[in-house]
């Protein structure tokens, strides 16, 4: 507990009207066009709860849902083990670890639209590598959208992998030695390690990694629009974009964003409910 | 159960040791028989841990070779060794609850199920967690959680030693005399060999039955904590145990008689040390008398620790300390005077066997 | 002058402080015994304004103190773990409280050189903390403390990391580092001895309270209660029930007898002494002093002689407790009145 200080209320101030401006009062705008209905010649109808009961009913957002949900899955599926995976293979000491992370961190730095450009390219059967290379078994992600799924999965763990095994590393290296020294007394086994003592001491920053990666796999739009621009819409924010209503597509919104926040929600409150365990009397001393 | 040999070790942690100082274990060799309670006494950068850890297999030593019943172990892996050993601090599986942990080693090796829950339970009455059995080891205090790593180290029958790397450090006095008999009862009852490493004098002489002095990376003496006490072979044993320490005075000799300024003290015999360089005099403060009689001295300070008290007294310009028992009063005027059975000589630090009567 | 009135603190519904009335004078040690967790770090929190108490009052020099901030009272704190600016060498880190106070430069060097000299760290001033040795960076962080001149220093068992023969030592110095000062200082401290080789005030803590205050040898040779004298004794504490004393008619009123170890006597003193037939569980042996755990109904009490004595666990010894030694409590675990000199 720490004094309370209304002093420091001034200091949060300026933060608090940056974040009205920018987060309060546009969510606030997006819920007001949500229940009204918007003419052309910009006039403004009261609707209720119309376009929120439309988008619940349409079948197409439900799909882009569930496309969205199973995508966020794989992506998380992979990403998570794959990223601590690379963690605990990389080096803790010499030089290797700053080659490493500059290695590492180099995908984190594309933005996101060259990203989808590159793997557009890459895939493509007439001149890309990858595509070319897999022409032969009847890869083509412009005509297949299975193929076109398995490229944007493969996209996003390219480019998103490492910010899993980054963090990851942070949270291994953190693990004194002692750690280690008591595993090979205790004659655990590497896996009893990994489960016992890296995992659980992990634990913390795989939680941030899961939220950061579903959140924003969850909410992906370049990727998909670069790489199949044109097409049908597949996931939430694509369908949102070739919505034309204005009260619909902020009903739309409002939905998107709750889900998120729920999932969000969910994942963080699963995975730290070890916790909120009492801390013993400690502290008093 | 096993005897480990330690034979010729050196140990420097930066590649290619070129000098004397690049070690941190400059030559150790030790023998530490088959069910022994040992205790490796030394300041902070002795090189103590240095050698727990090499008996263990953590580190492997730069040179000299580890024996365990005679077979060489130098190579071989930790897990391989047979060891347990208990930490500075504790290091507990924060995701298992105590009961887990402390059976974590036990099935590691593939131990039966009821045997564990039996070995476990003697294990959880032995360092005193009954009430926390069952609760999961995040959240613990630390003293709770060293408890555990404790326990982790005494669980299991078999092992060839037990090995102690200040494992008190965390525990609250009340308690460390509760554990430290625990420890020598387990020790009693199971004969296992156990090496506990500590910078405190009391906690090593206490639990060991040999005593292994360490200083700047040597072994200055390996004795019981009596001859520790009574007999230190170097200086530093002298002012290592003990507290306070022995006094050391420069001295010089004259016949039979110690010189100490313009005083002298009668020794029982003439010692031989024709040539012998920087010799002292070393008394500890419980052989000191303060009395009518003896070389003049001017207390400086007095500290009371209840069941005795420490007078700190400046003799011929030197410090000197006496230690005075509950009841007994400071002359107006004191004199000192040494009881033969106490008094040391020291040439170049180490021990020179003359001195006093009784000191042999 | 620091005064407490009846400061209590509760988290979460446990009670870390309770109570608590203490007036704490500058020019000698207020040590605070106790064991983990009895509330001596929340105190010194407290007395810091890191935290502020859920009721009661703190006053520093007649003026009222409580909830002003820690940064606003002149405090210097002290911890078990070395704490340094890691980048600074020795000399910025001692120099750091006085820098902070915009002092002119010949003026900071020179309480920064007399700070160093007393804690003997002048040959390593322009080394860095974690070049140090453990002792050596305490003293850094007692340097700072120094130059500091705060009104209230509180060092939380600043010993507790050090070797032993360090902590001998720098015990011996504290108490006069700080002598005069003119600052409050409060020292924490688990260790019995330590409170009594520090020697000056000494408030023994248990469960959040201040169980007794006052000069530190009254407090070690008349404990107010069981649970004070059970604090402020190691060896623990021996402890016969009245119930199987021997004489309970010399001791009337009395509920719980309790000596502490070395008034266990392998000797007779006088004719009056209690003597016990008891068998011996272990021996430990310190070279100079011998502790022997003795069975006594449903305890084991610990025995302290002097020299080497040895005995094998499960043989009978004859031993003996002087009732001028025995202290007397009465059924709330008070100490009776008129308590003899016990120590």
């Amino acid at each position: 507990m720490k004094p309370v200080n209304h002093g420091a209320w001034f200091l949060v101030l300026p933060m608090l009207i940056i974040v009205a401006f920018t987060a309060v009062i546009p969510l606030m705008t997006v819920v007001n066009y949500s229940v009204q209905y918007v003419a052309t010649n910009a006039q403004f109808h009261w609707v209720g709860d119309l376009w929120f009961r439309e988008v619940l009913h349409s079948e197409k957002f439900w799909n882009a849902l569930w496309r969205n949900l199973v995508f966020s899955g794989c992506i998380l599926a992979i990403e998570i083990p794959l990223g601590v995976l690379i963690a605990l293979n990389m080096p803790r000491k010499g030089w290797g670890v700053p080659v490493c992370l500059v290695l590492m961190a180099l995908p984190l730095l594309v933005p996101w639209y060259v990203v989808g450009m590159i793997w557009q390219m890459f895939g493509r059967v007439d001149i890309g590598l990858m595509g070319v290379m897999l022409r032969d078994i009847g890869y083509n992600y412009e005509g297949d959208p299975i193929d076109a799924w398995f490229t944007l999965i493969l996209m996003d763990v390219w480019h998103w992998t490492s910010l899993v095994a980054l963090l990851a590393y942070a949270g291994l290296v953190s693990i004194p030695d002692a750690y280690y020294q008591a595993a090979r007394i205790d004659g655990a086994s590497k896996w009893s390690v990994f489960r016992y003592i890296q995992l659980p001491k992990m634990a913390r920053v795989l939680t941030i990694a899961v939220l950061l990666r579903f959140m924003d796999s969850f909410m992906i739009f370049t990727e998909p629009f670069a790489v199949i621009a044109g097409g049908d819409p597949v996931f939430l924010s694509t369908e949102l974009k070739q919505t034309v209503e204005l009260g619909q597509k902020a009903a739309m919104s409002l939905i998107y964003f709750l889900i998120i926040l729920l999932m969000s929600w969910i994942f963080y409150t699963v995975m730290t409910r070890d916790d909120g365990e009492p801390i013993g009397q400690g502290g008093a001393s | 159960m096993a005897r480990i040999d330690l034979d010729n070790i050196r140990h420097a942690y930066a590649p290619n040791p070129q000098a004397e100082t690049d070690y941190a274990l400059r030559l150790v060799n030790q023998t530490f028989d088959d069910g022994g309670a040992y205790a490796l006494l030394g300041p902070s950068g002795c090189g103590k841990t240095s050698l727990l850890n090499i008996i263990s297999g953590l580190v492997s030593p730069t040179e000299g070779r580890v024996l365990f019943n005679g077979d060489d172990m130098t190579s071989r892996p930790t897990e391989k060794r047979n060891i347990a050993q208990v930490f500075q601090f504790p290091v507990v599986y924060d995701s298992m609850t105590v009961r887990e942990n402390l059976a974590f080693p036990l099935r590691n090796r593939g131990v039966k199920r009821v045997e564990i829950a039996k070995r476990v339970d003697e294990v959880i009455d032995i360092v005193g967690l009954q009430a926390l059995a069952d609760r999961r080891a995040r959240g613990l205090t630390a003293d709770e959680k060293q408890k555990i790593s404790l326990g982790r180290g005494l669980v299991r029958a078999d092992v060839g030693a037990i090995l102690f790397d200040e494992p008190l450090t965390v525990i609250d006095p009340h308690m460390k005399w509760q554990l430290r008999a625990s420890l020598r009862e387990v020790h009693r009852r199971t004969a296992t060999t156990m090496i506990y490493v500590t910078h405190d004098q009391t906690e090593a002489l206490t639990f060991a039955s040999k005593v292994v002095v360490m200083y700047d990376g040597l072994i200055v003496q390996v004795g019981t904590p009596a001859e520790l006490f009574d007999c230190p072979s170097h200086t530093f044993v002298g002012y290592f145990i003990g507290s306070p320490g022995m006094n050391i005075v420069p001295a010089s000799l004259n016949g039979a008689n110690l010189q100490l300024g313009a005083h002298s003290v009668p020794l029982a015999s003439a010692p031989r040390l024709e040539g012998q360089p920087n010799l002292e005099f070393g008394v500890r403060p419980e052989f000191v008398r303060l009395g009518a009689q003896g070389i003049p001295a001017t207390v400086s300070r007095v500290e009371d620790a209840g069941r005795y008290r420490v007078v700190h007294l400046t003799m011929e310009g030197k410090a000197i300390a006496a230690l005075l028992r509950e009841g007994e009063e400071i002359p107006a005027s004191p004199h000192i005077a040494f009881d033969p059975i106490g008094v040391h000589l020291y040439a170049d630090s180490w021990r020179v066997a003359v001195a006093g009567a009784g000191a042999q | 002058m620091l005064e407490l009135k009846e400061v209590s603190r509760r988290v979460a519904g446990v009670d870390h402080l309770a109570g608590i009335t203490l007036r704490l004078a500058p020019g000698m040690m207020n040590v605070l015994l106790g064991p983990a967790r009895a509330g001596k770090t929340s105190l010194m929190r407290v007395m810091a304004g890191l935290d502020r108490p859920g009721a009661g009052s703190i006053g520093f020099d007649g003026a009222i103190v409580t909830g002003k901030a820690v940064a606003k009272r002149n405090v210097a704190m002290v911890y078990q773990q070395f704490i340094n600016y890691p980048g600074w060498t020795v000399r910025e880190n001692i120099a750091s409280p006085l820098k902070v106070r915009r002092l002119p430069k010949a003026e900071i060097d020179r309480e920064v050189d007399r700070a160093a000299e007393l804690l003997r760290l002048t040959p390593y001033m322009d080394r860095k903390p974690l070049e140090l040795s453990g002792g050596q960076q305490q003293r850094v962080s007692l340097a700072r403390a120094i130059v500091k001149k705060a009104s209230l220093v509180l060092l939380d068992e600043p010993l507790a990391n050090l070797d032993y023969k360090l902590r001998e030592e720098l015990r011996a110095e504290l108490p006069k580092l700080f002598a005069d000062s003119g600052s409050v200082v409060v020292y924490a401290t688990t260790e019995p001895l330590e409170a009594l080789l520090l020697g000056g005030m000494t408030a023994t803590m248990s469960e959040g309270r201040v169980t007794q205050f006052g000069p530190c040898q009254d407090v070690y040779r008349q404990p107010a209660d069981l649970i004070t004298a059970r604090t402020f004794s190691d060896p623990p504490l021996n402890v016969l029930p009245m119930a199987v004393a021997p004489q309970p008619e010399r001791y009337p009123g009395a509920r719980t007898l309790a000596f502490r170890a070395h008034h266990l006597r392998p000797q007779r003193k006088t004719a009056e002494a209690h003597a016990f037939t008891l068998d011996v569980v272990s021996t430990e042996i310190t070279g100079s002093e011998t502790y022997v755990h003795l069975k006594h109904a449903d305890q084991v009490w610990v025995m302290l002689t002097h020299g080497v004595q040895v005995f094998t666990p499960g043989e009978q010894v004859c031993v003996y407790l002087e009732p001028s030694d025995v202290l007397q409590f009465d059924a709330d675990g008070r100490a009776m009145t008129a308590q003899r000199k016990a120590a």
